[in-house]
């Protein structure tokens, strides 16, 4: 009996380490089913100045083709999503019929003790898998801070156990002129982003898989 | 606000932020004798200070019979934009919002880069927009020689964003 599970177990682990290599082989790789006429995408929204720069970024993309769109801010961030309402009401098209607002928890504030802030992450962590069960995005656009990671890894095990293949791209903040911040460098190291994109041409030389996308500020 | 537009041509304005923040070390700064009278003799007339959530409180004033400079400080406005507007000098933190926010407006900025944050990945941004001219940048105990000795606003270079390009993305997505 001891055989047989032992068996079973190399056998799984054997196979998800594949499919986990497989998983990374393909990011960045081209989309293999382009005949789709719009990809839903979830909008992750930082504070402050991230939520500026996705603005800048959402407004030079092709918005009849990233449709519907979701955008999920953090619970105690009320102006991301007012932000983001101003810019979806400004562009008035017909795509636009499915987009939504979201807010998520957050998995530790400012300030919060590290006990109690175990409790949280779960508590962050169901919230992001509930969202990500019910909008299944095709496409994933963030720029950091932390309220983006737990979403990716989600994504990432959609992708390694085939519920949805999501395409993550991250756009690091134009803040970051020598080093990518610890999101973007989770993202990068691991392989999670199907693109990574720096807004300074000497920051992509230290990250040659990174693409410069310019300034989008 | 109201009086800002009035003898405009007579006024010039310092504006000091910092954002939704604190950072008393600034506000202390621009509110010392030192740091006023080199805004004086670079013909200012008016310093105006955002604080934010700081606690330290500058000392108001209606401006001396001498010409000295008058000053004025509040929290937190909703019209950050038009402060900025009417403003001849912005003296900022340095968060990317309020740096990029006077930028548009082409006004003369000088951003002071908080030593006490504790991931300090502020600075980069500010020096790097400083060594392509876009602004100057200091600390709070530099402030007083920027002013002195490097402002000067002729030596800008207006700030433009670079072109997106976002190939990459299309070539993944198959995007038309």
């Amino acid at each position: 009996m001891a055989v047989f599970v032992s068996v079973f177990l190399v056998i799984t682990t054997t196979l998800l380490v594949a499919r986990i290599v497989y998983v990374i082989s393909q990011s960045s790789k081209p989309n293999r089913n382009t005949s789709q006429k719009h990809l839903s995408t979830l909008v992750v929204l930082g504070s402050g100045g991230h939520t500026a720069e996705m603005i800048n970024l959402l407004s030079v993309m092709q918005k009849d083709w990233y449709a519907p769109r979701y955008y999920i801010a953090a619970a105690t961030d009320n102006m991301s999503l007012q932000k983001a309402r101003v810019f979806e009401d400004i562009l008035d098209d017909k795509g636009a019929d499915g987009t939504q607002f979201m807010q998520i928890y957050r998995s530790r504030e400012v300030g919060q003790s590290y006990i109690t802030s175990v409790g949280t992450t779960l508590l962050a962590l169901g919230h992001a898998l509930w969202l990500m069960v019910k909008i299944r995005p095709h496409v994933i656009l963030c720029n950091g801070p932390g309220t983006c990671i737990p979403i990716c890894a989600i994504a990432f095990i959609f992708k390694v156990l085939g519920i949805r293949w999501s395409y993550i791209f991250y756009v690091e903040s134009i803040a970051r002129v020598k080093r990518l911040s610890l999101s973007g460098l989770l993202l990068y190291k691991l392989h999670m982003a199907d693109q990574l994109f720096v807004q300074w041409p000497q920051l992509q030389k230290q990250y040659p898989r990174a693409r410069y996308v310019g300034r989008l500020m | 606000m109201d009086n800002v537009n009035n003898d405009f041509e007579s006024k010039r304005i310092v504006f000091v932020t910092v954002g939704t923040t604190s950072f008393d070390s600034l506000v202390k700064t621009v509110d010392s004798d030192q740091v006023k009278e080199a805004l004086l003799e670079k013909g200012y007339t008016h310093l105006v200070i955002q604080m934010g959530r700081g606690s330290y409180i500058p000392k108001k004033s209606s401006g001396g019979e001498d010409g000295s400079l008058v000053v004025d400080y509040f929290t937190f406005s909703s019209s950050i934009a038009d402060y900025l507007r009417s403003a001849s000098l912005v003296i900022s933190h340095a968060g990317s919002g309020s740096i990029f926010e006077t930028l548009r407006l082409a006004k003369p900025l000088i951003v002071v880069v908080n030593e006490d944050l504790m991931d300090n990945h502020q600075s980069e941004l500010a020096e790097e927009l400083a060594e392509r001219k876009h602004l100057f940048c200091g600390r709070p105990q530099t402030l007083c020689e920027v002013i002195k000795s490097s402002l000067n606003v002729d030596i800008i270079v207006p700030y433009e964003p670079a072109p997106t390009n976002l190939k990459a993305e299309k070539r993944i997505l198959g995007a038309p």
